[in-house]
């Protein structure tokens, strides 16, 4: 495995487009957290002409809702879900400017196809490691939608914040890639 | 007959939520570790590794292993010879425990109204299925189940005639196409018979085994085993990024079902398989 590359929000088109499926990422700067209901919020704002509670341009959206603080934690446990259920949403966003997201699980060919023509990108973390993943996030402020909880728009400080490249800008696909490599032949 | 409280009860569930949330099952982490050793990629062995130190974080520190401290499963069963005491249900009393069990230990609450989607806020209600046994104890197993693996689960109502064949092309299918959305390496419960329901309960209760034991009949312990290699030879691997170790078990339960159905149940539980148990 190659050394992981180091990114900080906002991404450039360039450091967009240099990143290839497979490669490994260290994240370091702000990023977003939004998943199923703040995303249908995020769609209701754009409807209505409104303004979104944060700027997308060149940002990362971690798709987690983490567990309360303990005291003295930053944030609790703080794992990513399943990005698919952001699928309907997530083309409207690099439509808009944003320039990834980070979750776990695959993606629909609609926003692989948006991925491709936003040059945006789309990163994994660790399923489940998320005790692990918490050490990375240094500060969470809450910035929307209070009244979700866990599932409230947070803005979150990282340092060094693991993650790998799935789908980039180009068509990439470590999911696919990755099957064809290990599928043994009989199955 | 003994008698057992009902808050006997809610502060062994309290217990019991906070014991799967920080710590991870010895059988669970051996074989985890085994998989490091065979596992093919670099990558997904990097994945493993990963796992395992995120398991040791959380139980030194105290700290939920993942974010999705999960919806409370329970199986309960009730000794003939108990006479429950004290205020509510058996019920009331494992859902006062969970209550406890996840504000006290900053567990997140992950239970919401199906249609408007507000928040529960105390992770209630559990799901709870109760049977009698012999003996004067109380057994609870617990389950805290994640959403991203249970939404990858299927049911098939089968028609006799596809047999095993088709019963074997149902679970492959079903694993085949949840890729590395449940979190891999995954654990697979199956229930075959049963009807609808009991299928699907046979598939639940399956994952409450110790990982990677066999079922007690040859004959289901070799469909397990055939199912385990089929699934570890697909190639998705941990996390979905391809590998050799997308399965740490397949655990199977049958039960008897009516001569025109084939109920196939498939639940899939994540590589944070959180189950543990308490006798009162």
């Amino acid at each position: 495995m190659s050394e992981p590359i180091r990114i900080t929000p906002p991404i450039t088109d360039e450091v967009a487009a240099s990143l290839k499926a497979g490669d490994r990422v260290l994240i370091t700067g702000t990023i977003y957290t939004a998943r199923d209901t703040a995303h249908k919020r995020l769609m209701a704002v754009l409807d209505e002409g409104g303004e979104l509670p944060f700027d997308l341009k060149g940002q990362l959206i971690y798709y987690v809702g983490p567990t309360p603080p303990k005291p003295g934690q930053v944030i609790g446990s703080a794992g990513p879900t399943t990005s698919g259920r952001m699928d309907a949403f997530a083309p409207r966003l690099f439509d808009l400017g944003l320039k990834g997201t980070i979750g776990k699980g695959q993606r629909s060919e609609e926003v692989i196809d948006s991925l491709k023509k936003n040059n945006a990108v789309y990163l994994a973390a660790v399923g489940g490691a998320a005790a692990l993943i918490a050490r990375s996030i240094k500060g969470a402020e809450v910035i929307a939608y209070d009244d979700l909880g866990p599932e409230a728009i947070r803005r979150l400080e990282v340092e060094d914040f693991p993650a790998i490249v799935v789908n980039d800008a180009h068509g990439g696909d470590l999911f696919k890639a990755g099957v064809a490599q290990y599928k043994k032949k009989a199955s | 007959m003994r008698t057992i409280t009902t808050e006997e009860i809610a502060t062994s569930v309290r217990a019991l939520c906070l014991d799967a949330a920080f710590k991870l099952g010895e059988d669970v982490k051996c074989a985890i570790s085994g998989a490091i050793e065979t596992e093919e990629s670099p990558l997904g062995r990097d994945v493993l590794t990963q796992i395992v130190e995120n398991y040791k974080i959380a139980e030194t520190e105290d700290v939920p292993m993942c974010q999705d401290t999960g919806l409370a499963i329970f199986f309960a069963e009730i000794g003939k010879e108990v006479v429950i005491d004290g205020d509510g249900t058996l019920e009331d009393a494992i859902n006062e425990g969970v209550r406890r069990g996840y504000e006290d230990g900053f567990l997140r609450k992950s239970v919401c109204d199906p249609i408007t989607r507000k928040n529960t806020t105390d992770n209630t209600p559990a799901i709870i299925h109760v049977s009698t046994v012999e003996g004067d104890k109380i057994k609870l197993m617990l389950a805290a189940k994640g959403g991203g693996s249970e939404n990858m689960s299927g049911i098939a109502m089968l028609k006799p005639s596809q047999g095993l064949p088709g019963l074997k092309d149902f679970v492959i299918k079903t694993i085949r196409e949840s890729g590395g959305n449940p979190c891999p390496p995954i654990i697979v419960g199956v229930g075959i018979g049963g009807d609808f329901e009991k299928s699907a309960i046979l598939a639940k209760k399956a994952l409450f085994r110790h990982v990677g034991s066999k079922n007690s009949d040859p004959v289901m312990a070799e469909l397990e085993a055939e199912l385990l290699e089929t699934i570890n030879g697909l190639g998705i691997g941990p996390m979905g990024f391809g590998g050799t170790t997308t399965a740490l078990g397949v655990h199977v339960e049958k039960h008897p079902c009516h001569i025109a159905s084939f109920p196939v149940a498939v639940n899939i539980q994540c590589h944070a398989d959180r189950h543990k148990e308490v006798e009162i």
